[in-house]
């Protein structure tokens, strides 16, 4: 009776598992990000923060501006966009910025944004922001990952200088890896996962990963 | 009680394995689908990412160039038709908004013995009203009364997690209702199976009476029906018999039939797809909000395509394990029970898991 049971809830939640691994898959991006993104170092090393400058895309652009007076139709000035950048960065918060930090392989946290405003240019809305570490922290390897786990925003850094240093050593090194990459082994694990019905972090497959090593 | 027991796990068993194959189908008549629209061969070499990448990199394409077509339809009305043309491949492709409704939408089939015909008038009517929130929540945020984005996403989540409250409660009503059958197809001496009938007047009225209400339907199914009129249930002697006929148009069109699948429609059709909101309020504020809504139902009209051919893999499927449960004697009415009380909590385990958050994938991101 009991091996009966045990098989019998193996495939009730391999069932379970395969419909909700399918639904996963149909996840697809409704924003897409196009980012630029600077580190900044303190003179004695430590990291004190991550500056991010992301453009959405035209859709997106349009869709965050909606109900917004300007004096200019179809002009927004940075002050009459500023509320709008509060609204952004207030709520990323959820999100944890879509930025996640790695300092030999510990965690690091941000705290909230600071000197962020929107800019629009050729219709399309530019977010910058800073996120000031939460402790400023030194790191012989970091690693910075940006993407969203639910895969709702796609982000892709631009093509020419996607990631700088600012202020540190002149003997960091820089490796920056995109989603798509072909050395990026990331996208067949992640059609593993499907199949083993692990989606959770179904957004890690687009992540663009950034490691930066200082000796 | 230990033969019951056995039976009950035999029944389960069988049943999770005609479900797991129905949902490895669904994946791959996805892809499949999903794919031949563009005739794009299968082994485009563009991205790495295997078939999900391409996937996803196509979807991603075509819901990009939805914004072009529009700006261009500003100058050149021909270009509607552009909009139009790609507006209905992204629905097709990127299928049901939400990418549970069709599993939803099947599951509640096989769970409640759906028809392939009321299968494809399901997909179409959840998918139309699906069009229909969206455009009413844009029409009357964006254009009425001008709010912000900021309101207009806050809208978009209450009606997402109401849809999802929606499908738990359905899919416990469902459980709740299967389950009492399942536990009565226990509860039947195999012999006495074709006399089923009379073992359950007793405890026979509660829930599924009401959901398949006799007043629906013209005719009494107690005494009058041959075993084999309809072909999806004919071999099916348990007190349910009958209960669930293939509609007749009549009973499609009237108000009977429709409220016997309206909780499906709307548990699914209440959540509009945030694609299409952006796609309207972008539509908006190009002056062409009508072009959107236009593109709204085309794309509404893609995505029931591609749910309405899932649910028929759905029906079939069922109706092959009826086919193959009716071939051994007895047993067949239980695995059938078995298998309708474990769709039944799928559904429920849906609407638990979007509630929840565990399947993350499909939650509006607000910023």
């Amino acid at each position: 009776m009991r091996p009966a049971c045990n098989r019998l809830i193996g495939w009730l939640v391999l069932a379970a598992a395969a419909v909700l691994g399918a639904a996963a898959a149909q996840a697809h991006p409704h924003v897409w990000i196009t980012a630029k993104s600077e580190l900044i170092y303190a003179p004695d090393g430590t990291i004190t923060g991550v500056r991010h400058a992301w453009t959405f895309d035209d859709m997106f652009s349009t869709y965050a501006l909606q109900g917004l007076e300007t004096k200019v139709k179809g002009a927004y000035s940075r002050e009459e966009l500023a509320p709008l950048a509060q609204t952004n960065v207030e709520s990323l918060k959820e999100y944890a910025y879509f930025t996640f930090a790695k300092a030999d392989g510990k965690k690091q946290k941000f705290s909230e944004p600071v000197d962020y405003f929107l800019e629009y240019k050729d219709t399309a809305l530019t977010l910058h922001f800073t996120l000031p570490a939460k402790t400023p922290f030194k790191a012989k390897e970091l690693s910075l990952e940006v993407f969203d786990p639910t895969y709702f925003i796609d982000f892709q850094y631009v093509q020419q200088d996607p990631v700088k240093l600012v202020g540190a050593a002149a003997d960091c090194k820089i490796q920056f890896q995109r989603p798509n990459d072909g050395t990026a082994a990331a996208q067949k694990l992640g059609e593993q996962n499907f199949l083993d019905g692990g989606n959770a972090n179904f957004g890690m497959m687009f992540a663009n990963k950034i490691t930066v090593e200082c000796p | 009680m230990t033969p019951i027991v056995s039976r009950a796990v035999r029944g389960l068993a069988l049943s999770a394995v005609v479900l797991t194959a129905f949902a490895l189908l669904d994946a791959s008549a996805h892809a499949l689908l999903a794919q031949n629209p563009f005739g794009a061969p299968r082994t485009a070499p563009e991205p790495q990412g295997g078939l999900v990448g391409w996937l996803l990199a196509k979807q991603s394409e075509f819901y990009r160039e939805i914004s072009a077509a529009i700006r261009a339809a500003k100058s050149d009305g021909s270009a509607v038709g552009t909009l139009l043309g790609i507006s209905f491949a992204y629905g097709i492709f990127h299928a049901a908004g939400p990418g549970h409704g069709k599993a939803v939408i099947s599951s509640y089939m096989v769970a409640n013995r759906e028809t392939a015909r009321r299968g494809i008038v399901l997909s179409f009517a959840s998918a139309l009203m699906q069009s229909l929130v969206a455009v009413l929540i844009v029409g009357i945020g964006a254009w009425l009364l001008n709010a912000t984005a900021k309101t207009m996403c806050g809208a978009e989540r209450a009606v997402e997690i109401a849809s999802y409250v929606l499908i738990a409660l359905f899919g416990a009503r469902l459980v709740w209702v299967k389950g009492g059958g399942f536990i009565r197809a226990l509860q039947v001496p195999r012999p006495a199976l074709a006399g089923a009938h009379q073992h359950d007047h007793g405890d026979h009225g509660h829930d599924h009476h009401h959901r398949h209400a006799h007043h629906d339907h013209g005719h009494d199914h107690h005494h009058d029906h041959g075993h084999s009129h309809d072909h999806d249930h004919g071999h099916v002697h348990d007190e349910h018999c009958g209960h669930s006929h293939g509609p007749t148009p009549a009973e499609l069109a009237g108000p009977g039939g429709w409220r016997r699948g309206l909780s499906a429609i709307l548990t699914v059709g209440i959540r509009p797809c945030s694609g299409a909101i952006l796609v309207l309020v972008f539509a908006l504020a190009q002056g062409l909000f009508w072009a959107g809504i236009a593109a709204t139902f085309v794309m509404g009209l893609g995505t029931a395509i591609t749910v309405a051919a899932i649910a028929l893999v759905a029906v079939s499927a069922r109706g092959m394990a009826e086919r193959l449960s009716a071939a051994r004697d007895g047993g067949g009415m239980l695995i059938m029970r078995g298998l309708e009380f474990a769709a039944a909590g799928l559904v429920l385990l849906f609407g638990i898991g979007l509630l929840f958050g565990y399947v993350a994938a499909e939650r509006v991101t607000c910023f």
